[in-house]
């Protein structure tokens, strides 16, 4: 019993993230009709916004080890402990924190840079050279990132605060449940941005604009509105949230430059099985994979069918494209 | 009648590819006709012999293999006499004067293996057929390792292993022309089994994330094989795929497997996600069964280390190599090291080097580069002075025998680069076993010269 609730918080969990990758990259093809390949680069981008930020607040005092001379070591503390004491560790502490509010502004920036300076270029061709425009794109970002960041992993922590694991079991009386706070947050956080979103398309009349666009595109043109300016906000709002999601995981996963590609696989699958271009679909198969693929781990389901952990993802995808084609919740 | 007509077609098929490729080669190389017959593939004709060094150069290893190409470019450098001469100065039983290798100059071309091993075959293949390499060595991965040494076994090179560590590379998937100086799963199994039942006792029950590959399972057949044989019972032995990223769905379930230790049979990337997030789950502030719950990490990677930050702090591991040695070899090659490069060498760098250099030795001994006879010169092969006290090439599997590294992961680092902390070096003799064991067994088959 204890396990199929771990399993059920693992999969909301893992479903939070899917859901809020699969949210941006399925509100950009519901709006601009274009099939962004380098949404998972915005990820990634976000993740090294984190980095970078803990770069910067970790600026080093180097203390020379004078015991080794073949090669310069140091000892560093952080400038912001020297001078600061305890309040420079408690910052440097937030660093994950302090660089979501510093992401927000840079990937709108990002974002609205990549569609002013390369996408609308593409809104008229074909899906495939916006594939492969987008795919180039997500190579090249990667490499930027390589070439400054190395390619091994960065450590990345959570505030001490919410670094260990909450004991939400005992609150249903199960008391061997523990789960990580950073993930807890973490599910906390991707419902609140995708609530966030719903609530900004639904709400505003910014949002009912965009919807009408998606809709029918030349008719709110015809109208006079620009349509394609709003379209451009919501690239904009797309990367944020893409880079959000990005800086919030890098506590779960010390980010790489190849973070992104990992994720854009499983995040076009939570989109085409939620049915291109609509949200809520996105949202759904995002927390429902992320739970399927959670259950299909345990090591009961494990003995009877080896392996199919691995699969299980891509085989609901076939049997979703074979039997519903227009996915769960796509309008024909 | 048919049969006759597709005898002389392929015939004169045949015999019209050699007229067009004699002519060819007339035309293009005159010299080719002086000279005598090939005794074996890429035999070095003019005033270089060509190496051939396949690392990643991108993907997640892309880091590793930087450092093994800098260590392959340290050691031509060495070979060559150019620099400090680095462990030329300090292995026993060398033959190299530093003036290149049976006087001719080193070269080297460069593959990229991408940890793919159709993409590491390609690439050493190119340096094989295109640029005339001798030897190829090099490679971050078990996968990679054996596929090459196949290729290499079929077109008559030299294949020296770069950093490999399952068993099978000198076990059942061994061949004649490979060699390895990197230790394997066995080896850690036995060198880290005394330390964890001196840390850990013998009442415990482990539970098991194992990399899907060739790998991974060696190294947990390896460390179950000397864990359960000193009283440890095993939970469960879960395979998780290559680069999942994210390991929590793996991890629940040891929260309540009743297991009191988890090993990560992981490397690299998986390592440092499947750690952090295992010690995000708490496991390492955990008691089950009246004691500390622990993690155990049998591969230690330095390079790697650094991605897991504070969560590797106290984790045992076995490792090849550390900087951190203090014999005269290992401090001559991370001074050169060093000197050249601004920062201390990988045990991925340092298993490279030395590969490089043993080859060039062997070469020189026997005064050819034909692979059968630097065969003979390394099997039996017996060396000091190079980082890992004294080693020797087994003749029956090709496999390097010394002193395996037990570490931990240093709570409190002198420096951004001391993060290993050694605990015991394990004798060889300890982690020795007979090359037909059950599960090693191979056959490493007959030199192939290539010609």
């Amino acid at each position: 019993m204890d396990a199929i609730l771990l399993q059920v918080l693992n999969g909301l969990d893992k479903g939070g993230a899917y859901a809020l990758i699969a949210l941006g990259l399925t509100l950009v093809f519901g709006t601009l009709g274009v099939v962004n390949f380098a949404h998972g680069a915005l990820f990634m981008m976000g993740a090294f916004v984190a980095v970078s930020v803990q770069n910067l607040l970790t600026i080093s005092m180097k203390v020379r080890d004078t015991s080794i001379t073949f090669f310069e070591a140091y000892k560093e503390t952080p400038y912001l402990e020297v001078w600061f004491g305890d309040v420079g560790t408690t910052i440097i502490d937030y660093s994950v924190p302090i660089s979501i509010l510093i992401a927000i502004p840079i990937m709108l920036l990002i974002g609205l840079a990549m569609e002013r300076g390369l996408i609308r270029h593409f809104y008229k061709r074909d899906h495939a050279d916006q594939i492969l425009v987008t795919f180039g794109l997500a190579i090249v970002l990667q490499e930027i990132i390589k070439a400054n960041f190395g390619a091994n992993p960065i450590p990345q922590s959570a505030p001490d605060i919410v670094a260990g694991s909450a004991a939400v079991g005992a609150l249903i009386g199960a008391e061997g449940i523990v789960y990580p706070w950073w993930r807890l947050i973490y599910l906390a956080f991707s419902l609140v941005v995708i609530g966030g979103v719903f609530a900004f398309l639904q709400f505003t009349t910014f949002g009912m604009v965009v919807r009408a666009g998606m809709y029918d595109r030349t008719m709110v043109g015809l109208l006079g509105i620009n349509i394609e300016r709003r379209f451009t906000i919501v690239f904009g709002l797309a990367a944020v949230v893409a880079g959000l999601a990005g800086v919030m995981y890098t506590p779960i996963l010390p980010p790489d430059y190849h973070m992104g590609m990992d994720f854009l696989v499983l995040s076009f699958v939570v989109v085409v099985v939620g049915g291109m271009g609509s949200l809520g679909g996105a949202v759904a198969a995002g927390f429902l994979l992320g739970i399927l693929q959670s259950f299909f781990s345990m090591n009961e389901v494990k003995e009877i069918l080896p392996g199919i952990d691995q699969i299980i993802i891509y085989l609901v995808a076939v049997a979703i494209l074979l039997i519903r084609p227009r996915g769960l919740m796509g309008k024909d | 009648m048919s049969t006759d007509n597709e005898k002389f077609g392929t015939l004169s098929r045949r015999g019209f590819m050699k007229a067009s490729a004699a002519t060819a080669a007339a035309v293009a190389a005159p010299t080719i006709l002086t000279s005598t017959a090939h005794a074996y593939v890429n035999e070095p004709k003019g005033g270089t012999v060509t190496l051939g060094f396949n690392v990643p150069q991108t993907g997640a290893y892309a880091d590793e293999g930087a450092d093994e190409l800098r260590a392959y470019k340290l050691a031509v450098k060495h070979l060559n006499g150019e620099g400090d001469g680095g462990m030329l100065n300090t292995m026993t039983n060398c033959v190299l004067k530093g003036n290149g290798v049976n006087g001719k100059k080193v070269a080297y071309v460069t593959g990229d293996t991408q940890t793919k091993s159709d993409a590491a075959r390609a690439s050493a293949k190119r340096m094989i057929e295109k640029d005339g390499a001798v030897m190829i060595t090099g490679g971050s991965s078990s996968g990679v390792a054996i596929a090459v040494q196949g290729l290499c076994q079929e077109a008559g090179v030299i294949f020296m292993a770069g950093l490999t560590h399952s068993n099978d590379t000198t076990g059942k998937d061994r061949k004649k022309n490979g060699f390895r100086h990197f230790f394997n799963t066995e080896m850690s199994g036995a060198a880290l089994a005394p330390i964890l039942k001196k840390e850990f006792g013998t009442d415990r029950t482990a539970y098991h994330l194992t990399a899907d590959y060739s790998w991974g399972w060696s190294q947990e057949g390896s460390i179950k094989k000397y864990t359960e044989s000193m009283g440890w019972k095993t939970a469960a032995a879960v395979r998780t795929p290559l680069g999942a990223g994210d390991f929590s769905q793996y991890i629940t379930p040891v929260l309540n497997s009743g297991a009191d230790v988890l090993v990560l049979n992981h490397y690299g990337k998986d390592m440092v996600n499947s750690l952090t997030q295992a010690v995000q789950f708490g496991l390492r502030d955990k008691q089950v069964n009246g004691k500390d719950f622990q993690i155990v990490v049998p591969l230690f990677s330095r390079l790697m280390a650094q991605g897991a930050g504070e969560n590797i702090k106290g984790i045992y591991g076995s490792t090849n190599w550390n900087w951190s040695l203090t014999d005269e070899g290992s401090k001559a090659f991370v001074k050169s090291f060093g000197a050249e490069y601004g920062f201390p060498p990988s045990q991925a760098a340092h298993t490279c080097y030395v590969q490089t250099l043993l080859y060039a030795n062997a070469c020189q001994m026997a005064g050819t580069f034909n692979p059968c006879g630097v065969i003979d010169a390394l099997e039996g092969f017996k060396f000091d002075g190079m980082g890992n006290g004294p080693t020797e090439y087994r003749a029956a599997d090709h496999q390097c025998f010394k002193d395996v590294l037990v570490v931990k992961g240093n709570e409190n680092p002198s420096s951004q680069f001391d993060l290993l902390k050694i605990v015991e070096v394990t004798p060889r003799a300890q982690v020795e076993y007979a090359p037909d064991m059950a599960d090693v067994a191979g056959e490493l088959g007959a030199c192939n010269p290539g010609a």
